[in-house]
């Protein structure tokens, strides 16, 4: 296992970037370019590189899709969102004519993270084999579901013609899915999610979003920092402030980038990345958080210190 | 941890001491939510002082914000006072800034919730 790559990381509802806000955007590089040589290529590609991600990227706005990135020939890839899409054309694009086979791993079943199926034009391809994983009893019949009349003109038999295979996990049991231990664990989310912990040769990565974190329990911290010990990376749900997510938002499903540090300082993880971004923070609110998150680990810090990232789709990390 | 409280006339003041986490958050807990019942049941204010806690944790603003919520269905002041620059920053962090009324000092919290509150302070040859 070699590190993940984010194709979405927007919460609940994919989003695009709008006229107005590009507008924001060129304007404030073309602010920062005033004085700056920018005569060749080289000098543009060195000022873009010294812009604020905010300014001159954007974390994008497709809904929840990770990549796993392991040792072998097949895909691994979290949840079904939106971002499943160009994931699966960067897929077809790589693959010269040969078979593939893809594992995919179901947080849970809500609209935002299933609804990149119907277009994953891999699974439309005669000899590809997805295989989807989950411990949710009704996968297949979500995922079917959202193909039926008047929701959509194609039925999911008729696009995938048998390509598609279910394995249920039972919590809390590893499996060995292609050559990763794949672990999985109950959380807080209406209709239940499930965390995953996955590892290989030594390497540990964490998927756990939508997931909220019921302060009060101490059993229930004491869980997560199990699953969550000493894994290189853990991608967490942080869509919202903590005092969001224990009084406007309570019980809406979700965590704060408090209890995010908090978790991984008690595990003792090395790379915290939070996903799941609110639909309605833009570039800015987003990076603000990120400076402040990492601020929190600076003061908050009892032990080595824990690599802070904010997710965008096309970001890779490494183990 | 250590829970101190005073009664300046209508206003309790309540000062916690040492680290709020999730060890210690309950204790807390425990010694608060009375003070916090009984002062929204006579629509007393209350203040928490905590210039002596050097970091408070999401279990421990959990508390807070139960506090805050008894309070403001009762219609009752709650002010929080003398945050040090650590808490202070993980109430911005969190937005508990946007939920608590936070002042600098003790006396500008009293002075905020209750005339009355502030004179017996000031009374009391405090600070």
């Amino acid at each position: 296992m070699k590190g993940a790559r984010f194709w979405g990381t927007r919460g609940s509802l994919p989003v695009a970037l709008t006229s107005a806000g590009l507008g924001d955007k060129l304007r404030g590089v073309l602010r920062a370019a005033r004085g700056q040589p920018i005569a060749s290529d080289a000098d543009i590609e060195r000022l873009l590189g010294s812009l604020p991600f905010a300014l001159a990227g954007t974390y994008g706005g497709h809904s929840s899709c990770v990549q796993i990135h392991s040792d072998g020939p097949d895909y691994l890839v979290c949840d079904m969102g939106s971002g499943l899409r160009p994931f699966g054309q960067a897929a077809m694009a790589q693959r010269a004519g040969q078979a593939q086979t893809f594992h995919i791993f179901m947080s849970h079943l809500h609209w935002d993270h299933i609804m990149g199926l119907p277009f994953f034009v891999p699974a439309f391809i005669p000899g590809n084999r997805v295989i989807i994983y989950g411990s949710h009893r009704e996968i297949e019949f979500a995922l079917r579901r959202q193909q039926e009349p008047p929701s959509f003109p194609v039925g999911f038999d008729t696009i995938f013609e048998g390509r598609v295979e279910f394995v249920h996990l039972e919590p809390g049991v590893p499996h060995e899915v292609a050559g990763l231990r794949v672990t999985t664990m109950l959380q807080r989310h209406t209709g239940d999610s499930y965390g995953y912990r996955f590892e290989s040769q030594g390497k540990v990565l964490v998927y756990s979003t939508d997931s909220e974190h019921p302060l009060a329990d101490p059993a229930h911290t004491e869980r997560f920092v199990q699953f969550f010990r000493d894994a290189d990376l853990v991608i967490f749900d942080a869509m919202y402030s903590l005092a969001d997510a224990i009084s406007v938002k309570a019980d809406w499903g979700h965590s704060s980038n408090v209890v995010a540090v908090e978790l991984c300082q008690l595990a003792g993880v090395r790379h915290l990345c939070m996903t799941h971004h609110e639909p309605v923070f833009d570039d800015a609110a987003i990076e603000a958080m990120l400076a402040e998150t990492r601020r929190l680990e600076e003061i908050t810090r009892g032990g080595a210190a824990l690599r802070v990232s904010a997710a965008y789709d096309g970001l890779d990390i490494g183990l | 941890m250590q829970v101190t409280t005073q009664q300046f006339s209508d206003t309790t003041v309540v000062a916690p001491v040492g680290r709020i986490d999730h060890r210690s958050a309950a204790e807390l807990e425990a010694a608060l939510l009375p003070l916090v019942s009984q002062a929204a049941a006579r629509r007393d204010a209350l203040v928490l002082d905590l210039s002596g806690v050097d970091y408070i944790s999401s279990v421990g603003l959990r508390v807070l914000m139960i506090a805050a919520k008894q309070m403001r269905a009762a219609q009752a002041r709650l002010s929080v006072a003398a945050l040090q620059s650590v808490v202070a920053e993980i109430f911005t962090i969190s937005r508990f800034d946007k939920v608590l009324t936070v002042n600098a000092t003790l006396e500008g919290a009293l002075a905020q919730v209750s005339d009355a509150a502030l004179a017996a302070y000031r009374a009391a040859g405090k600070p």
